[in-house]
Order: C-alpha cells, then structure tokens, then sequence
C-alpha cells in the first residue's frame, strides 16, 4: 500500500505543485511585506547606523528619536484625530448614501434609471483632473443655486473646510463613489425578490422593507464599501490637497514632512542629509499607515470573507 | 406610507407606481450631487478647454478663443506630449499583465493549502497601503533605493534575477520583445502585486460562485486540473476580465505624472485654460482605450444566459 502511494504519479505531481504554490506565494508574500519590514527597520535606526557597512536589517543603536521627531514634526496626535474624524465621517456618509442609490438602482426601476445608471459608471470612467478645477472655482465662492448670496449677501468660501467632503460624500459622488454604487447595486441584485415580497405582504413600506430587511443583509457589501472609502480617504492626497491647504491631515502632513524637517534642522532645506531626511520620512510613512494596518487587522478576515459574498461579480 | 399619501390627499397609487416613486426619492441624493459635482464640473471644464480662464478678485471671467489651448498643450508645452505617451503605454503595457497575474494569483489562492487565510491576508495587504500618498511618497524614497542597490550588487540576488531569465528564453527561441516584456514584469514585481490587490479580490470572488458540480463532473470524466481551468474557470471568470481591465485602466488614473502635469498647470501656474485641455485630451485618449478593449474583450466574453 504505503509503496504503491509513493510511486503513484499523482502523489509526486501534487507534492511537485504544493512546493512551487508554498515558493512562489512565498516569495511574493515576501515582495510584498519587504518596504514595510524595511521601514520599521529603518525607524529604529540611529543616524550612525545608516552609513555603517555592517547595518543591514537590525540596528547597532536602537533609537527612537526618528520616531520622536516624526511625531513633533508631522504634529501626530492632532493629525490622527483630524484624520479618523474625516475618514469616518466621509465612510459613513458615503456607505449610507451609496446604498440607497444601489438599491434604488438595484431594485426600484422607473423610467430612465438604466440611463442615470449610466451615468454613474461615467462617474467612474471619467479622471478626476478633469473635473477638479471647476469643483475647486466652485466650492471657492460656493453659491448653492445662487441661494446663499441672497440670505447673507455675498457666497461663501467652502474650501478649507470640511464642507466639501461631507458635501460629496453625503450625495454619493465623493472619491471613487461611483465604484460604492456599482458594488451595492450589484448586491442587492443578488438577493432573491422574494425576501422583498414576503416583507411587502406582511405589511412593510418601501422604506421599512430597505431599512429592516435589506440592511442586515447587506452588511458584507456595508463592510467592504466602508473599508475601501476609510482607507482611500485616509491616503488621498488628491482631493486633500486641493480642499484642505492649511488643515492638517495625514497625507497632508506626510508630504511636507520632509520639508518641515530640514526647516527644523535649520535653515537651508537643500543643504540636509538627504538620507536622514529619507529616513524620518520612512518613520513617518510607518506612523501614517500604523493606524490602517491595525483595523485591518481586525477587519480582514470579515474583510476577506466578505468580499466574497458581495457579489460583486454578480 | 399610507398616511402620509393620504395627507397628500393623493390616491393610492400600485405598486409598480409606488415603487418607482420611491426608486426616484432613493436615487435623488446621488443625481443632485452628480449635477453639482460632476455633471457641471464636466461641461465647464469642456468650456474652459476651450477658452481663456483669467481669475482675479471679481471672480473668473471667460473668453472663448477656439482650440488654442489644445494647440498649445501638444506643442508649446514641453512634457505633455510625453507624458501623456508613457502614461498611455505604460497602461497598455501594465493592463495585461495585471489581469492575468491577478487571475493566476487568485486560482491559486482558492486552493486549499496551509496557511491560506495569512496568505490571503497579505495578498490584500496592498489595497490598502499602495494607495494615495504613501505610494508617491514610497517611489520617492532614499534609504530603500539605497538598499535595493547594495540588494543588488551583492550578487546573490542578481545570480537568480531575470538576466538568467532572459538568456535562458532567449536562447529558446522567444521573440525579443516577449522576452523583453516579461523580464520587465519581473523586474517590476513590487509594482504590479501592490495594483493588484483588488483585482485578485474580483476574480477570487468570481471563482467561488462557479459550482463545485461542473468541476467534479469534469473530473469524472477524465479532465485534468489544466484543462478544467481552460474549458471551466476561465469562461465563467471572463465578464470579470473585463470588468478588471477597466478597473486597472482607472486606478492608473491616480498615480501618474500627467496627472500631476495638470494640477501643477491649473493650481500653480493657474492656467486653468490650458489645464482642462490637457485633462481633456488625457480623457479622450483614455475613452478611445477602453472602447477599443472593452469592444475586442466582450466579443470573447461568455455569459451564462
């Protein structure tokens, strides 16, 4: 028996197979996590440490000062709250209008709905440059249909503000909004009518029907959407860049990080050490994404499984 | 619902009616901000394409004045015409191998082997951190270029790199330019895993609603794990293909040099003339893209119904 099984071409061809899966996802796993692995190591290095031969990955002086100056520099502690508050705020403002314009799409037909579908994918296919300069003059002198000038006399200067995140996020067309749809709308089509028929015969609304019984359903779908526009919205320096100019946020900070770095050094940015300055902004890249990487903990498996349930693929 | 059309003092409507009333209320919020957001936005930006933008403190005025701006966007510019060529090959180049690394990645990911879940996990990893600024910000930094250099020259690595690779098919008989552009996709490993994130995602999900049955009955019948990947797999994964073709072509969006081109034109050198233009011609390139791969791709498409 135990012979026949070790001569058998079907054994040597599976193990054959699972050596090069373990290798290949192996290696790639190791591409992958290589610049993080990288970065800690980086973080904790002394300046020393950095042009001495024998330092490749553990540092000779373990330090934390580049964490220390990342974190007085990048003014961390405010930053992290300027930035959970927006992230959150625009996830949940965008999740919730996202699914109702899915199930709208989804399931409520009326007359040109396939055509504002459209639309939406236009949304998607359009790049944002193409746009951003008239939203930028707009939300500049913000007018509302000509309404605010007329209570208060002159428009109002939105940017800088939150304003134009809960703005967008509230009516679905913030970062990658289009996309939010087009997974909600895919989900709730793949939830049979007659979950929806049960609920209107035993007496729910339209509105009841979404709330109580779609919802719940819809949670891998809430919890994908969520953790895509969190994180998109926790790294976009687009947008950011051109609403937010003085407010401090995470991407913001990061990429003036390494000029208020050699201002803090003293003077003349292009006479600091390149290196150390690559260094602090390591740390500081670490620091920024230390926060995500700690729900996706949390989240991944959910996150994972999920994804899988969307129904995404229809 | 009831009472408040009686308040109305309108008749009941039916169902279908009713229904339709509310996919309206339901779709509102997402038409009112596309108006203000998007479709606005889009016709003032054609508008401004197509004229002379001067912003002063009375707020902007416009003067139309033809195609100027797209003249000036291809020749007085010096790095449009560039940029726009290597962002328009880089997706041409990188669109392929993406979709069917990511498609290889996720059959193999839907094994069963040890350690899948972690495996999974890390593969999803790039989702979140190859996004937005960290991605500019890692291309731009000094200690891992450093790193990868003494990586590098230290022989080990290189001895197994792709210049083996490369000699090895070449001597084969592979045509140059595959060969050139594989060993390119090897030497951009990082670059192509960390895009392809949730592309895997689509297609592993994609794969887990094909039924288990089709593959046993091909299996009983004598079909290898090869062949009910081509006759199975593929076809049932392929309106996928499609759909993450355009996801790839889109996520490239935000991370190319145009599109810096452009924000530096409008919001420092606040030309938003030419700017619009050049956002303008950018998006036509890419709409001509798309049409023509989504028109080659879904002929080759296989629906279920």
């Amino acid at each position: 028996m135990s012979v026949s099984r070790w001569l058998s071409l079907e054994n040597w061809k599976r193990g054959f197979w699972s050596l090069i899966r373990f290798t290949l996802i192996f290696g790639l796993s190791f591409v992958i996590l290589y610049p993080i692995l990288q970065k800690i190591s980086t973080a904790f290095k002394d300046k020393r440490d950095l042009y001495s031969p024998v330092v490749v990955w553990i540092p000779e002086n373990f330090t934390m000062s580049n964490f220390l100056d990342a974190i007085r520099i990048m003014d961390y502690w405010p930053t992290l709250f300027n930035t959970f508050v927006l992230s959150a705020m625009t996830t949940l403002l965008t999740a919730a209008s996202c699914a109702l314009a899915g199930y709208g799409f989804a399931r409520l037909k009326f007359k040109g709905s396939g055509l504002l579908f459209a639309c939406v994918i236009l949304t998607i296919l359009v790049p944002p440059t193409t746009i951003l300069i008239p939203i930028y003059l707009n939300l500049k002198e913000f007018t509302l249909l000509g309404l605010i000038p007329l209570i208060t006399g002159k428009s109002v200067n939105l940017l800088n503000s939150y304003w134009p995140f809960i703005l967008t996020s509230l009516t679905a067309n913030s970062l990658k909004a289009g996309l939010y749809i087009f997974i909600f709308r895919q989900f709730f089509r793949g939830i049979p009518k007659e979950v929806e028929e049960a609920a209107y015969i035993d007496g729910a609304g339209i509105g009841t029907t979404f709330t109580r019984i779609m919802m719940p359903n819809a949670i891998p779908a809430i919890l994908t959407t969520a953790l895509f526009s969190f994180v998109w919205q926790w790294n976009d320096s687009f947008y950011t860049t051109t609403y937010l100019t003085s407010s401090k946020v995470m991407s913001t900070q990061l990429s003036s990080l390494p000029y208020n770095l050699s201002i803090m050094l003293g003077g003349d940015p292009s006479k600091a050490d390149p290196f150390y300055l690559s260094m602090v902004q390591d740390t500081g890249i670490l620091l920024a994404i230390l926060p995500l990487i700690i729900i996706y903990l949390f989240v991944q498996r959910y996150f994972v499984e999920s994804i899988e349930r969307t129904g995404i693929v229809g | 619902m009831k009472s408040l059309t009686r308040r109305f003092g309108a008749k009941p409507r039916n169902y279908g009616k009713q229904k339709a009333l509310w996919g309206i209320a339901y779709v509102t919020p997402w038409l009112v901000g596309f108006i203000f957001f998007f479709l606005i936005p889009l016709l003032s930006s054609l508008i401004y394409s197509f004229s002379e933008v001067t912003a002063n403190s009375q707020g902007i005025s416009i003067s139309l004045k033809g195609l100027t701006n797209y003249v000036a966007a291809f020749t007085v510019n010096t790095s449009f015409n560039r940029l726009l060529t290597e962002a328009i090959v880089d997706m041409v180049v990188n669109v392929p191998l993406i979709v069917i690394f990511s498609l290889f990645l996720a059959v193999v990911l839907n094994q069963k082997f040890l350690g899948r879940s972690f495996a999974r996990a890390i593969f999803f990893l790039p989702v979140i951190l190859a996004s937005g600024v960290i991605l500019t910000l890692e291309s731009g930094s000094l200690v891992q270029a450093v790193n990868a250099q003494n990586a590098g020259s230290s022989g080990l690595i290189n001895a197994l790199g792709s210049f083996e690779l490369e000699r090895l098919m070449l001597q084969a008989g592979v045509s140059e330019t595959i060969v050139n552009y594989l060993t390119g996709a090897v030497d951009r490993i990082y670059e192509i895993v960390s895009q392809s994130g949730v592309q895997i995602l689509i297609f592993l999900a994609a794969i887990q609603t094909i039924s288990p049955q089709l593959y046993e009955a091909s299996k009983m019948e004598g079909a290898t794990g090869y062949e009910a990947f081509w006759k199975i797999t593929f076809p049932m994964v392929s309106p996928m293909i499609l759909v993450n073709m355009i996801y790839t072509i889109i996520d490239s969006f935000s991370r190319n040099e145009l599109t810096d081109l452009i924000r530096t034109t409008g919001f420092v050198q606040f030309d938003f003339g030419l700017s619009s233009a050049m956002a303008w011609i950018y998006f036509a390139a890419i709409s001509l893209i798309l049409l023509i791969s989504t028109y080659f791709v879904s002929s080759k498409v296989f629906y279920h119904e």
